[in-house]
């Protein structure tokens, strides 16, 4: 498939093109599960507008911009370091595998302080406090937990996975002309990203 | 279908990392655009404009991030599926709830 490859001339059998195509429909799946969480929710906040917005009121703005922006940037880093293994710069992919592992921790520490802060005032699935406000503020924060949860796991796994590769990049298993693991790896934090760019304004910014 | 192959593996083979810090700088200012217009109340507009400006940060990342742009035109094709079943899921359920 790749340049590097025809230039040796080998014959490998490989084929990048069906990989792509096969973590595309793996993405679909992950269309379809937080898909349907998407449509709960615009049913819910259709039925209990008011509540939604009070309850969005709780929420804190700085917090979700501040995520957003370290997670945009570390889809601009993932995507760096696939351009950089392509152009053969085998260390500055590294690097940019690492910083978006990096960027993905500040992620988590800031969604972690986002958390504890709400549970530390009592609202979270169940709790007393929560069970004394109408069923759409309930409703809200049930699903607020359920999805940036799931996202947020998400984010772990994509942490997991970048690392493997970074460990294939340093020890030459995934070079410039056979990248295409990294580059699935990058359409999963990608999509990750993507995810996030729906939360943010439907949870944080609905005040 | 050898020569538009050889095309497609040579633009996918090169991309300056320009283009990546353009898409970057794009998001951050449409993310900037979506937390302004939130604090103002354009009643029903607010939730369209901040899904519109969502829709095209998506966008951005789909085609550039994700290769969209240079991948075979096959997975575009694959993508507009995936999204139109669950447009059609979503607009099947509100025929249901609009009239509650």
């Amino acid at each position: 498939m790749s340049t590097a490859e025809h230039a040796a001339g080998h014959h490998v059998h490989r084929d990048d093109e069906g990989a792509r195509l096969g973590m595309w429909l793996f993405l679909f799946t992950e269309l379809l599960l937080f898909g349907g969480m998407f449509i709960i929710y615009s049913v819910y906040r259709y039925v209990h507008q008011a509540e939604f917005h009070l309850a969005a009121k709780e929420l804190n703005t700085l917090f979700g911009t501040f995520n957003t922006i370290i997670l945009l940037t570390s889809s601009l880093t993932m995507a760096l370091s696939i351009a950089a293994i392509q152009k053969d710069k085998k260390a500055l992919s590294v690097f940019m595998q690492l910083i978006t592992i990096l960027f993905a921790a500040f992620f988590m520490v800031n969604k972690y302080f986002e958390w504890s802060a709400k549970i530390h005032h009592g609202i979270y699935p169940g709790s007393d406090e929560l069970l004394m406000k109408s069923n759409g503020e309930i409703l809200f924060f049930g699903l607020y937990y359920i999805m940036t949860g799931l996202h947020g796991l998400h984010v772990i796994i994509g942490v997991a996975v970048i690392a493997y590769m970074t460990v294939g990049t340093v020890k030459g298993k995934i070079n410039s002309g056979s990248f295409v693991r990294l580059e699935a790896a990058g359409l999963y934090w990608h999509l990750v990203d993507i995810i996030w760019i729906f939360l943010f304004p439907l949870f944080y910014l609905i005040t | 279908m050898t020569q538009d192959h050889h095309n497609h593996e040579t633009q996918h083979n090169h991309p300056g990392y320009g283009i990546y810090f353009l898409v970057w700088f794009a998001l951050l200012v449409l993310t900037g655009i979506t937390v302004t217009v939130a604090g103002i109340d354009f009643g029903n507009l607010t939730v369209a404009t901040a899904l519109t400006v969502a829709c095209i940060k998506s966008y951005l990342v789909l085609t550039i991030f994700m290769h969209l742009k240079v991948e075979n035109p096959v997975f575009k094709v694959f993508v507009w599926v995936a999204l139109f079943f669950l447009i059609v899921s979503l607009v099947l359920l509100f025929t249901d709830y609009s009239f509650i």
